[in-house]
C-alpha cells in the first residue's frame, strides 16, 4: 500500500530545487524520442544549445520568444495565485492585439512616448474586458471559469478572423487576411541594431518586477494571497473576495492582453491569425513550471523559450521534427507536476495505514 | 494494577485486554510512553488526556494502524480467556479479535438503511438473494438485550446524531464485539442523550462487554465509568477507580498543574450593545436558517446561545460575523439599525469575532502568524501606506500579541499553519480582542482545545466582560455556557427561546430545551414526573 504523508514545511532546497531537476529530467527524456527519430543524441544536444546561445542572434531569438511567454505566464500566475483559473490567455492576447491594431494604424498619430504607452494601456484594457463576462458569470452564478475562459479563446480567435476579413483588413494586402501595420511611432524598437528582440522584453521584465511587489507589499497583493490561500478564511476577515477575484481578473487578463501588444507592435507589425502559436496556453505550462511566482515566471519562460528556439534549429538541421520541442515543454510541465507532489507529500511505501 | 475496580463482584472479573509497556515514538516525540492498561470483562474504563497526551496514539496501536515500538497488545481469548499477543499493524486481527470502535465522526453511508450499514461488509459480495432473516434476529435480540432501540429500517440521514451513534455501536457489537472503544462518544449529544448511552453501555457491561471511553469531559466520566486513566504528554500519570476520583485532582493529573478555574463576578450589565428583532433567514435548510429571533446583548453581560450543533448556530453567527444578511427583521447595533451586512465593515466597528471552524475561517495556513494576526486590519491607516503594507508595524504588533497571549510559534514570520488548534485560537484571540472590541462573538470557542488553552479562552472572555464589552457565546459545552454566561438563551431548529438568567436555570432543563421543549410545558413534565427522565 502506498501512503502519502503532507509535508508540514517543505525545505528550500526542495522548493527551488525540484522544478530545476524536473526541467533537467526532462531533457533528459528526450533524449528516447530523439533516438526512436534516428537522430544522434549527443550532437541533437550541441545543437539545440547552440541554437538558443550559440550566437547573439540566436540569444536574440530566443528572447524575441521569451518575451510573450513571460507576460502570458504573469498572466496565469497571478490568476492562479488567487484560484481563479483563467485559462483564455490565448484569446486575450489576441484582443490585445487587435486592440493595439485598432488605434495603432493610423486612426490617431503622435510621437512614440504617446503612441506606445497608448496601445499597451488599449492592449491591456482589451485583454481585461475578457474576462469580464466570465467574472460575473463566476462569482453571480457559480459558472467555472475555466470553461468559459477556454471556449472565449475560440469566439475571440473567429472574431479576429472575421475582423481580418473585413473591418480591419488590410487593402495592401493582396487578399491576404492582415491587417493593416502598425504605424512607425507605434512600433516597439529594436534594443539591438539588425535584431528582433525589442522593448517589450524590458516591458515584460518590468511587469514581472511589479507584479512581484505588488502580490508580496502591498494591501492588494495581500488579499490576494489570503483569497487564494483560504477564501472562507479571507472572507470571515472582512476581504471581499469578489472585487479580489475581480482585481484579479483585470490584472490577469490586462497582461494577456500586454503580450499581443508586444508581439503585434514589437515582432510582427501586423495583425494575422498565426500572430500566437499558442503563447497563452504555454503561459500557463511557464507559470506553473515557476510555482506561480512572478520572478519565477522570468527564468521558466526563459527557459521554454530556449527549448522552443533550440529544437526548432536543431530539427532544421538534422531534419527532426521540430514537435520535439513541444514534447520536451509537455515532459517539463509534468516532471514539475510529480515533483511538485513530491515537493508536498511524502510518499510511504508499506501496509501502514494512515491515523484513522 | 487494578483488580480491584471491577463492576460486578460475583464472578471474579476476567482480563479481556492486557496493553503492556506500549511505547511509541514519533521522530523525537514519544507518543505512547511504556502505557500499561489493563481492561476486564464487564468494565468500563475511561481514558482521560488533553489532546495529545496519547490516546489516539494508543487506540490506533490497538486497532493495528500503527505498530508499537515496544511492548504488546494481548487479548483473551473468546473460549478459553487465554491472553494471546494480537499481531500487530493488522486492523483485521483486531476485528477478529472482537476489537470494536465507534469514531466521533460517524462512519455511516448517510443513504443506505441502519441495516444496510450494519451488514454491510460482512456479506459476501457475490449473493444471489438478501437474506437478512438471520441479521435481523441477531440485532432484535441485541438491541431488546441492552436498550439500543433505533428503527433499522430507516435511512440513516433520517436519524438523529443519538440514533446514528446507536447504529454504529449495533454494528460493533453485531460483528461480535467484546471490547466497545467509544472516541468521545457525548460530543454531539445533548445531556438526556448522553445520559441514556451511559444507561445502555452500563447494560451492556453487565453482560460482559468491556468499553474504552476516550474522553475530556470530567464530569461524564465520573457518571459512567468504573475506572479511569490518566495520559498525560504520552505517559500514564494516574489510574484510579471512579469513586475514588474527584475533579478537582483528575484535572490536576490531566493538565500537570493547577487549573485555574474561572469565575464569573456580578456585574451589573451596562447599555444595550446589539439586539436583533424579529430576525428571519430562511436558506431552506435547518442548519442555516432562523425564525423570528429577537436577541439583546448588554454590556458587561455574556449571554450565552445554548443548543445541539446544527439548529442554526451557523446562521446567527454569520448574521452577527455580518457574513450575512436577514430575510427579513432588523440588527442594531448600539441603538443604530444595520444597514450593510459587511464583515469588514462589522469587525472594524469594534466587532470581535471567534469563528467556529478555527482552521477553515480562523486563518490562512500558507501566511505568516503576523499577516494573520493583522488580516482584518490591513487597510486602515496603521497598517499600510499607499497601500504598501507596513510590515514593520504588522510584525511589531504580533510581536506583542505573541507575548501578550503566549502564542507557541518558531516567531512572527514562521507560517500559522505550524501552530497547534490552541495556538491558532490565542491567534484568533489576539487577532480580535488587542482592538477592545465593544462585542465579541464567541462561537465553540474552546471546543477541541485541551484544558489549559480552554481556561485561557475562558479568562479572556470574562475579562472583555469585566472591561465592558458584550459577549455572545454560542456553545454546545453546558459546563462552559453555565460557568461563563449570565444569560442563556436555547436554539432549537432555528429558533431561540427568551433569555434566562443563568441562577434560574438548572442542567435538565436545559437539556431539554435543546431538545425542542418549551421551558413551561418542560416545568409542566417535570414536575408531573417528579424527576429525572
Amino acid at each position: 500500500m502506498i501512503r502519502f504523508e503532507p509535508r508540514t514545511n517543505p525545505s528550500a532546497f526542495l522548493v527551488y530545487g525540484v522544478p530545476v531537476m524536473a526541467a533537467a529530467f526532462a531533457i533528459i527524456l528526450a533524449a528516447i524520442p530523439l533516438s526512436l527519430a534516428g537522430a544522434p543524441i549527443l550532437p541533437a544536444y550541441g545543437l539545440m544549445i547552440s541554437g538558443a546561445f550559440g550566437s547573439l542572434f540566436s540569444i536574440s531569438e530566443m528572447l524575441t520568444r521569451a518575451t510573450p511567454l513571460i507576460l502570458t505566464g504573469l498572466a496565469a500566475a497571478i490568476a492562479f495565485r488567487a484560484k481563479l483559473w483563467n485559462i483564455g490567455a490565448e484569446g486575450q492576447l489576441y484582443m490585445g492585439a487587435m486592440a493595439a491594431v485598432a488605434v495603432g494604424s493610423g486612426v490617431i498619430d503622435a510621437p512614440s512616448y504617446i503612441m506606445i504607452p497608448v496601445i499597451m494601456l488599449a492592449g491591456a484594457a482589451a485583454g481585461a474586458m475578457m474576462l469580464i463576462g466570465p467574472i460575473i458569470m463566476k462569482t453571480r452564478l457559480g459558472v467555472d471559469e475555466v470553461v468559459t475562459t477556454l471556449l472565449l479563446n475560440f469566439i475571440v480567435l473567429l472574431f479576429v478572423q472575421m475582423m481580418l476579413e473585413g473591418a480591419l483588413k488590410d487593402p495592401m494586402s493582396m487578399g491576404w487576411p492582415q491587417s493593416e501595420p502598425i504605424i512607425d511611432s507605434a512600433i516597439l524598437p529594436p534594443l539591438l541594431e539588425r535584431m528582433r528582440v525589442h522593448l517589450g522584453l524590458i516591458i515584460a521584465l518590468i511587469s514581472a518586477f511589479a507584479l512581484a511587489i505588488f502580490v508580496k507589499r502591498t494591501v492588494w497583493g495581500f488579499e490576494i494571497r489570503a483569497v487564494g490561500e483560504n477564501a472562507a478564511a479571507a472572507k470571515f476577515s472582512g476581504i471581499s473576495v469578489t472585487k479580489t477575484m475581480v482585481l484579479v481578473a483585470m490584472l490577469s487578463g490586462g497582461l494577456a492582453g500586454l503580450a499581443g501588444v508586444s508581439e503585434v507592435a514589437g515582432t510582427r507589425g501586423y495583425l494575422a491569425t498565426d500572430l500566437s502559436p499558442g503563447y497563452g496556453y504555454a503561459g500557463i505550462v511557464v507559470a506553473m513550471l515557476a510555482r506561480l511566482s512572478p520572478i519565477g515566471v522570468i527564468i521558466s519562460a526563459l527557459f521554454v523559450a530556449s527549448v522552443f528556439v533550440g529544437a526548432d534549429s536543431m530539427s532544421r538541421a538534422i531534419g527532426v521534427s521540430n514537435y520535439l520541442a513541444d514534447l520536451i515543454v509537455a515532459m517539463s510541465l509534468l516532471c514539475v507536476l510529480i515533483g511538485g507532489f513530491l515537493t508536498r507529500f511524502k510518499i510511504h511505501f508499506g501496509r501502514q495505514k494512515s491515523a484513522g | 494494577m487494578s483488580s480491584a475496580a471491577t463492576p460486578s463482584t460475583e464472578t471474579s472479573p476476567q482480563l479481556l485486554l492486557k496493553l503492556a509497556a506500549i511505547t511509541k515514538r514519533f521522530g523525537p516525540l514519544i507518543a505512547n510512553d511504556a502505557i500499561d492498561l489493563d481492561v476486564h470483562r464487564g468494565e468500563i474504563v475511561a481514558l482521560l488526556g488533553e489532546n495529545g497526551a496519547g490516546k489516539t496514539t494508543l487506540m490506533n496501536i490497538l486497532f493495528g494502524h500503527y505498530v508499537a515500538d515496544e511492548g504488546a497488545v494481548m487479548v483473551a481469548g473468546a473460549d478459553d480467556n487465554i491472553l494471546a499477543t494480537l499481531e500487530p499493524g493488522a486492523p483485521q486481527a483486531a476485528l477478529d479479535a472482537g476489537i470494536g470502535m465507534v469514531h466521533q465522526h460517524f462512519t455511516l453511508a448517510e443513504n443506505l438503511t441502519g441495516l444496510d450499514n450494519i451488514v454491510l461488509g460482512t456479506e459476501p459480495i457475490f449473493r444471489l438473494r438478501r437474506d437478512r432473516t438471520k441479521a435481523r434476529a441477531k440485532l432484535d435480540h441485541l438491541m431488546s438485550g441492552s436498550g439500543l432501540n433505533v428503527d433499522l429500517n430507516q435511512p440513516v440521514h433520517k436519524l438523529t446524531v443519538g440514533e446514528k451513534q446507536r447504529v454504529e455501536i449495533l454494528k460493533a457489537l453485531y460483528r461480535d464485539a467484546r471490547l466497545l472503544v467509544l472516541d468521545e462518544p457525548t460530543a454531539v449529544l445533548t445531556p438526556q442523550e448522553a445520559d441514556s448511552l451511559f444507561a445502555i453501555l452500563r447494560k451492556l457491561a453487565a453482560t460482559g462487554l468491556a468499553v474504552i471511553i476516550i474522553a475530556h469531559k470530567l464530569a461524564e466520566v465520573l457518571a459512567v465509568s468504573h475506572r479511569i486513566a490518566i495520559l498525560r504528554g504520552g505517559k500514564k500519570v494516574g489510574e484510579m477507580t471512579t469513586d475514588q476520583a474527584d475533579r478537582r485532582s483528575i484535572a490536576e493529573l490531566m493538565v500537570g498543574r493547577d487549573v485555574p478555574i474561572s469565575k464569573r463576578r456580578e456585574r451589573t450589565p451596562g447599555a444595550e450593545v446589539i439586539s436583533l428583532h424579529n430576525i428571519t433567514i430562511d436558506r431552506g435548510d435547518a442548519r442555516r436558517s432562523l425564525h423570528n429571533v429577537s436577541l439583546l446583548a448588554r454590556e458587561g453581560e455574556i449571554l450565552g446561545i445554548a443548543g445541539v450543533s446544527g439548529n442554526g448556530q451557523a446562521a446567527l453567527a454569520q448574521l452577527i460575523a455580518g457574513l450575512d444578511r436577514p430575510d427579513s427583521g432588523t440588527v442594531e447595533i448600539f441603538g443604530e439599525p444595520v444597514t450593510k451586512f459587511d464583515a469588514h465593515q462589522f469587525a472594524q466597528n469594534g466587532i470581535a469575532r471567534i469563528p467556529e471552524d478555527r482552521h477553515h475561517d480562523g486563518m490562512i495556513g500558507s501566511m505568516t502568524v503576523a499577516e494573520n494576526i493583522a488580516i482584518e486590519d490591513v487597510r486602515s491607516r496603521d497598517y499600510q501606506k499607499f497601500g504598501f503594507l507596513d510590515f514593520d508595524a504588522i510584525r511589531k504588533r504580533a510581536e506583542h500579541a505573541i507575548a501578550d497571549y503566549d502564542v507557541r510559534c518558531p516567531g512572527p514570520d514562521a507560517p500559522a499553519r505550524l501552530l497547534s488548534g490552541g495556538n491558532i485560537q490565542k491567534l484568533i484571540l489576539a487577532r480580535v480582542l488587542e482592538k477592545s472590541p465593544k462585542l465579541i462573538l464567541a462561537n465553540q470557542p474552546s471546543r477541541g482545545l485541551d484544558v489549559g488553552a480552554q481556561s485561557e479562552v475562558h479568562r479572556r472572555l470574562l475579562e472583555a466582560r469585566e472591561g465592558g464589552a458584550a459577549v455572545i457565546l454560542i456553545s454546545e459545552d453546558l459546563d462552559e455556557l453555565l460557568t461563563l454566561s449570565d444569560q442563556i438563551a436555547v436554539i432549537h431548529a432555528g429558533h431561540v427561546s427568551p433569555v434566562i438568567a443563568a441562577g434560574d436555570i438548572d442542567r435538565s432543563e436545559l437539556g431539554l430545551m435543546m431538545a425542542g421543549q418549551k421551558k413551561n410545558e418542560h416545568n409542566a413534565d417535570t414536575r408531573a414526573a417528579g424527576g429525572p427522565a
